[in-house]
């Protein structure tokens, strides 16, 4: 469904990513893990088109997209949750969601279908839709960010370090509805430093090292890894 | 709700206040200020469109607002065409040459934007200084005719120009609430919040911005034609940088990005300083700090200060009772 081949790509002075090669299959879950700065934020920019690849191709769906703008890859259906929550902090939560579904504004039935469904996924949103997202609290907002994200129906989801900054208990919800989403037919590349918990819903992942992809394998794989389990999971 | 701060009472309140302005205070005088106030408060609003909702500080904005009350004036002073049809056809030139002027500025962004804007808006003014044979040059143009009667209804006394211009407004402050409020504006919003966030919700933001381009355009030139129908004299200075500054001045003291900044900053300062008039020149010693002060402690204005008051308590509030809830928790659980 999405292969980057040799992507190479800069965004500053010091991030950078280098001969990136990712395959990912229709219906799975695909993990990046990866210390900060080790280049998974910046992959993510490049695939969504607001980072240009110096060099390399990428392919959805067999279609090169590395030329193509950032609006237009939304439009094709890969589409961004990014990694700081980035929400509309004085639209109402339902603004927010309404906002994600832009690409499919002049279709009423179907953006309401969507806001049930995402509303179903999160109950909680449903409860608070009506406040201002910024009043909400970090799990909350994380939710909103992801309900944000599935409002435009993509095929792919790319999501930035989901769990960063939340409570254990609701990281493990947080994966829970992760699953989900991917249960209903959304293909998911998940960016996250969490190895244990992003492991054991995935199927393959791949290892971010200085820009580089330092390991690749099933989840399996790299969960029985030594090098991961000392670097990433502590044991 | 109280009633003091229900948003329905206090608009029918200012709309009833605008409609028995000239029967409480019949001064001449006050009419033609209110009257003035109301066609800044219609420029600035363009204004806020683009610099406020956007996020794009546009310094032509003075000479947009000079374009619109050319136009108006060259159809009919040398061209000799009616009023009303010169009052339509203003804005839409405004927009037209805003829409190309657009095209360029929007490839920058941020100072540079604001720095590229401001040297349009004083090329606007060195083509209507120097351009004699279109503008009348220095001298100006003078005999704009007063709007045509409509029926019964003719603009000939002051207290018909002032009610003709504060429906004008009434209607623009409802066609920008409409736009603010719509997906468009939300839209604005968020190419303001993040441009990368907005592209990644699939927003061409090229698309969008040029049309708060073009729509803040059009409403800078219309109060330009307001002006022109109203003053029905106009020289080069109208599109002097002056303008652009008092007409940024009205939007940040009254709220960048806020719906009622504008009105509140325009009609707040252009009431203070004829208050302060017999200060001359010295009245600016009173502004300066005032207007420092104010984009220190509060850079969203008046309106923007109140919003965040309000929103600064409900998230206190929301805090103590999400707290409380933990307790009972806690206590329940132990």
């Amino acid at each position: 469904m999405l292969k980057l081949d040799g992507v190479s790509a800069k965004y500053g002075k010091y991030l950078s990513i280098k001969d990136i090669g990712i395959d990912v299959t229709q219906g799975e879950i695909v993990v990046l893990l990866g210390a900060n700065g080790a280049g998974k934020s910046t992959t993510f920019k490049t695939i969504s088109g607001l980072l240009k690849a110096s060099s390399g191709k990428i392919l959805f769906n067999d279609e090169p997209i590395h030329q193509t703008a950032p609006e237009k890859i939304v439009q094709m259906g890969i589409v961004q949750c990014a990694e700081d929550r980035k929400l509309f902090p004085y639209m109402s939560v339902e603004q927010n969601l309404m906002m994600g579904g832009y690409i499919h504004r002049k279709r009423k039935a179907q953006l309401k279908q969507s806001l049930h469904d995402v509303f179903e996924l999160f109950p909680i949103l449903h409860e608070k839709r009506n406040e201002a997202a910024g009043l909400l609290s970090g799990g909350q907002q994380q939710m909103l960010a992801i309900g944000r994200a599935y409002m435009a129906k993509p095929k792919l989801m790319l999501l930035d370090e989901p769990s960063i900054g939340l409570a254990p208990l609701i990281v493990e919800q947080m994966f829970e509805s992760i699953k989900n989403i991917n249960q209903e037919g959304t293909t998911i590349l998940l960016a996250e430093q969490n190895a244990f918990a992003a492991l054991s819903i995935a199927k393959k992942g791949y290892v971010f090292e200085n820009g580089q992809i330092a390991l690749q394998g099933t989840a399996d794989e790299l969960l029985s890894n030594q090098e991961v389990r000392k670097a990433y999971i502590g044991a | 709700m109280n009633i003091l701060t229900n948003k329905k009472v206090i608009i029918s309140l200012l709309i009833v206040l605008g409609i028995v302005f000239p029967f409480i205070i019949p001064n001449l005088y006050y009419l033609h200020i209110m009257t003035l106030a109301f066609i800044w408060t219609i420029a600035v609003y363009g204004l806020n469109l683009l610099a406020g909702y956007t996020g794009y500080l546009s310094l032509a904005h003075g000479g947009f607002f000079a374009i619109g009350a050319y136009v108006i004036g060259i159809l009919t002073v040398k061209l000799e065409m009616g009023f009303w049809l010169s009052f339509l056809l203003a804005p839409l030139v405004t927009m037209f040459i805003g829409l190309i002027i657009g095209l360029f500025a929007l490839r920058t962004k941020e100072h540079f934007f604001a720095i590229y804007t401001l040297c349009v808006g004083y090329i606007i003014y060195l083509v209507i200084d120097k351009w004699e044979g279109l503008t009348g040059g220095v001298r100006g143009l003078i005999g704009i005719p007063l709007p045509e009667a409509i029926g019964p209804i003719s603009f000939q006394s002051p207290t018909a120009q002032y009610y003709l211009a504060f429906i004008i407004f009434l209607l623009v402050v409802a066609v920008i609430y409409r736009i603010v409020h719509s997906l468009t504006g939300r839209t604005f919003v968020a190419i303001r919040n993040s441009e990368d966030l907005a592209l990644s919700l699939g927003i061409s933001t090229k698309r969008n911005k040029l049309l708060a381009f073009v729509l803040s355009t059009f409403f800078a030139g219309l109060a330009g034609a307001m002006y022109a129908g109203f003053i029905r004299f106009i020289g080069p200075e109208i599109a002097y940088t002056t303008i652009t500054f008092d007409l940024l001045t009205y939007m940040i003291v009254g709220g960048i990005g806020t719906f009622a900044g504008p009105i509140v900053g325009t009609f707040l300062i252009v009431i203070i300083s004829q208050n302060l008039q017999f200060l001359q020149d010295y009245r600016m010693l009173i502004f300066g700090p005032l207007l420092t002060l104010l984009i220190i402690f509060s850079p969203r204005g008046i309106v923007g200060f109140i919003q965040m008051q309000l929103y600064q308590r409900k998230r206190k509030k929301q805090e103590s009772l999400a707290y409380k809830n933990r307790e009972e928790e806690t206590n329940a659980g132990g």
